[in-house]
C-alpha cells in the first residue's frame, strides 16, 4: 500500500459547552475553542502506525472547510504526516459532497486507504465514511477498533452494538474510527517547527466541479429540554423509599 | 403520499426491537404508507414477527444466501433497486442503521438525516446534534428520495397486534460485491435484560475502579432485573465491554430508571440518557455533575452503598 488519505475536521472543541445563539440561527462558534475531531486525530494515528510499520509509504492529510482548517491540518503534520491539502468551502459541505470532494482526490492521487473519524462530533452525522466507500465501489469498515493489513487484505474490529465484530475486506477501502482503536500522540514543539516546511495544498471547491447533491437544510436550532435538578436523599434508606414511592423497587 | 420503507433489523434469527421503534416514527408522519423489508438469507420467522407491528401495511422479504450477515456492501445495492416504490427510506440509529442508511443514501445520489427525534412533517424533522446540546430543525427536499435513521430512544415500539401481509420481492441485482466478508461477531452476551430495551439500566463508571468491583454493580442489576451499562471511562480502562457504553458514542437510551453510579455525568455521557424516566445518582463527590439531572441523589460511597442497597431491595 502506498498512500492513505485522512480526513481531519475542524471542530468545537470537545469540551466547550456549546450553546445555541439566541435567535437560533446556528450555535455559539465565535471565540470558542476549535480543534481537531477527536476521532480523526485517532484515524490519523492509525495511519502514521501503518506507515511507521513500513505499510505505507505516505500519509496525507485533508480538511474540507474554511481556511481556518489549516492550523488543524499544521498539527496533523507535526504529529507526522507527510503533506495537507485543504479544499476551501466557506459553506459547510454535507456528507455526500465531503465524499465526492474525497473521491476526486483518490482519483487524482491514488489514494489507497482512506481512515476518517465514525462522526463529527459538531454535526453527529456518522455518514461521511460510508458515503465515500459507496460512491467509490469500495469496502467500508465502520466504527474500527482494530485494523490489521496483510497485502491487499485487511483485517477489522468493529464496535457494534451486539459486540465486536470482525471482518475482512480488500483494500482499497475506507476505514472509520471508534475511541478505542489507539491513543492518539502528543505533538512535540520540535515537530511543529518541522511540519511548518511540510506541503500543505489549498484547493478551492469550486475547482473540484464537485456537485453536492440535494441539500439539507438547517431551519432553525434551539436548546434541548433541560431536566431538573430533583431531590436528594440523606442515606439509603431514603433512596429506597424514593425509588418505592415511585414503583421502580 | 408518503410510502415509507423500513429496513428491519436482526440477527439472522430474531428481528430486532429497534424496527419496532422506527416504524413508530415512519408512522408518524401524516398519512404515510408504511412497508418493512426484510433482507436475510432465511427471512420467514423474522417477516411473521415484523408482520404483527402495528401500523404497517406489508413485509416484503428479500432472500438470497448473501444476507446471511448485515454486511452494508451487500444490503445496500439491493435496498436501491427496490427504492423507486418509495419516498422515504428509514433504519434505526443503532449501529446496524448508521453503517448501512449512508450507503444506500450516497448510492442514490442523496444527502441523508441522522437520529430523527421527532416527525415535524414529512419532509422536516428534529433531530440532535453537538452531543445533544442544540436541537436542529431540519428540511430535506421534497423532488428527492429520503434517507435516514431514526433516534430509536425518542420512541416507544409500535404494538404487535397486526397480521400484515408478506411478500417475497426480488431485488434484482447481479453483481453483489466480495470485497467485505464477514468473520464473527465476539460478544459477553448475557442473560441480563438487553440494554436498549431494558426498563431498568444499572450503570457504572470510572469509581469502579476494576473488573472485579464491578460485580456489585450486576448484583444489583440482578436484584433489580435491569440491564447493565457503563461509561466510556468504564469501558476504556477494561473494566467491561464495548457494548456496554453509554453516551455520545456508545448506546443511546431511554430506560424508565436509570442509575448512574460513580459516574460523573459528562455530557457526553448525559446524551445517552436523556430520555430516561428517573435517574438516580450516586457519587461520594455532592458537586458532580450528575446530580444536576438526577431525579433522586445520593452523595455516598458506592462500595458501601451498593451493597447496602443490594440488601435493602427485596
Ligand atoms: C468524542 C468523545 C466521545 C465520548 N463519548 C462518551 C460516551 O459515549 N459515553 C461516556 O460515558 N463518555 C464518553 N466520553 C467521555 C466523557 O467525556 C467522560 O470522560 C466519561 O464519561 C467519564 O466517565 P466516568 O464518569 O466514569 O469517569 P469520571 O469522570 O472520572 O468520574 C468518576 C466519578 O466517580 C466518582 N467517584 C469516585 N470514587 C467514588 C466512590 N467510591 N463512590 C462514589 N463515587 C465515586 C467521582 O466523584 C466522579 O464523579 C467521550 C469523550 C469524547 C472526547
Ligand atoms: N469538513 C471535513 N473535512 C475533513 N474531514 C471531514 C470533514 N467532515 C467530515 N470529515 C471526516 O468524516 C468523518 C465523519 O464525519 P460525519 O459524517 O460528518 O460525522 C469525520 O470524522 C472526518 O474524518
Amino acid at each position: 500500500m502506498e498512500k492513505i488519505l485522512v480526513g481531519l475536521k475542524r471542530v468545537v472543541d470537545y469540551n466547550v459547552r456549546v450553546r445555541v445563539k439566541s435567535d437560533g440561527s446556528d450555535v455559539e462558534t465565535d471565540g470558542v475553542k476549535m480543534s481537531i475531531n477527536p476521532f480523526d486525530e485517532i484515524a490519523l494515528e492509525e495511519a502514521l502506525r501503518i506507515k511507521e510499520r513500513g505499510e505505507a509509504s505516505e500519509v496525507i492529510v485533508i480538511s474540507v472547510g474554511t481556511v481556518d482548517a489549516q492550523q488543524q491540518l499544521r498539527t496533523g503534520l507535526a504529529m507526522g504526516a507527510d503533506r495537507a491539502i485543504l479544499v476551501e468551502s466557506n459553506s459547510p459541505v454535507d456528507p455526500l459532497g465531503l465524499a465526492r470532494t474525497f473521491k476526486s482526490i483518490i482519483d487524482r492521487d491514488d489514494i489507497d486507504l482512506v481512515i476518517l473519524g465514525k462522526q463529527a462530533i459538531d454535526d453527529d452525522n456518522s455518514q461521511t465514511a460510508q458515503m465515500l466507500s459507496a460512491i467509490w465501489g469500495r469496502p467500508q469498515a465502520t466504527f474500527a477498533s482494530k485494523f490489521d493489513v496483510a497485502g491487499n487484505k485487511a483485517t477489522v474490529t468493529r464496535e457494534v452494538d451486539a459486540g465486536l465484530e470482525v471482518i475482512e475486506i480488500d483494500l482499497p477501502a475506507v476505514v472509520s474510527t471508534d475511541l478505542r482503536m489507539n491513543e492518539p500522540r502528543y505533538v512535540k514543539l520540535p515537530d511543529i517547527m518541522k511540519a511548518r516546511k511540510k506541503p500543505l495544498e489549498l484547493i478551492a471547491i469550486s475547482d473540484l466541479g464537485i456537485d453536492q447533491g440535494p441539500e439539507i437544510k438547517s431551519l432553525m436550532f434551539e436548546p434541548p429540554l433541560e431536566r431538573e435538578r430533583g431531590v436528594m436523599v440523606d442515606d439509603v434508606a431514603g433512596l429506597v423509599a424514593a425509588l418505592k414511592e415511585k414503583g421502580l423497587a | 403520499m408518503s410510502k415509507v420503507l423500513v429496513i428491519a433489523e436482526h440477527d439472522g434469527a430474531i428481528l430486532n426491537p429497534s424496527t419496532a421503534k422506527t416504524v413508530a416514527c415512519a408512522a408518524s408522519i401524516d398519512g404515510a404508507s408504511v412497508d418493512v423489508a426484510v433482507f436475510a438469507a432465511t427471512a420467514g420467522p423474522i417477516a411473521s414477527e415484523a408482520a404483527k407491528l402495528a401500523s404497517i401495511a406489508r413485509v416484503v422479504t428479500y432472500e438470497r444466501s448473501e444476507n446471511e450477515y448485515a454486511l452494508a456492501a451487500i444490503i445496500a445495492p439491493q435496498i436501491v433497486a427496490v427504492a423507486g416504490e418509495y419516498t422515504h427510506i428509514f433504519g434505526p440509529s443503532t449501529t446496524f442503521g448508521k453503517d448501512l442508511m449512508p450507503r444506500v443514501a450516497a448510492l442514490l445520489g442523496v444527502n441523508q438525516i441522522s437520529d430523527i427525534m421527532s416527525v415535524e412533517s414529512s419532509h422536516t424533522f428534529k433531530r440532535p446534534v453537538y452531543a445533544g446540546s442544540a436541537i436542529a430543525t431540519v428540511e430535506a427536499p421534497m423532488d428527492a428520495i429520503l434517507v435516514a435513521t431514526v433516534r430509536i430512544a425518542s420512541y416507544s415500539a409500535v404494538t404487535d397486534n397486526n397480521s400484515a401481509l408478506i411478500e417475497s420481492g426480488d431485488p434484482s441485482v447481479a453483481d453483489i460485491p466480495t470485497h467485505t466478508r464477514f468473520i464473527e461477531v465476539k460478544s459477553g452476551a448475557t442473560d441480563r435484560p438487553d440494554l436498549q430495551t431494558a426498563v431498568k439500566v444499572v450503570s457504572g463508571g470510572r469509581a469502579l475502579a476494576s473488573a472485579e468491583n464491578f460485580d456489585i454493580i450486576y448484583r444489583l442489576a440482578d436484584k433489580l432485573g435491569a440491564g447493565v451499562g457503563a461509561s466510556r471511562a468504564a469501558v476504556d480502562a477494561g473494566y467491561v465491554p464495548n457494548e456496554m457504553q453509554v453516551g455520545q458514542t456508545g448506546k443511546i437510551i431511554a430506560p424508565d430508571l436509570y442509575m448512574a453510579i460513580g459516574i460523573s455525568g459528562a455530557i457526553q455521557h448525559l446524551t445517552g440518557i436523556k430520555d430516561a424516566g428517573t435517574i438516580v445518582a450516586i457519587n461520594k463527590d455532592e458537586e458532580a455533575p450528575i446530580f444536576e439531572v438526577a431525579d433522586i441523589g445520593l452523595v455516598a460511597d458506592l462500595f458501601t452503598a451498593i451493597p447496602e442497597l443490594t440488601e435493602a431491595l427485596d
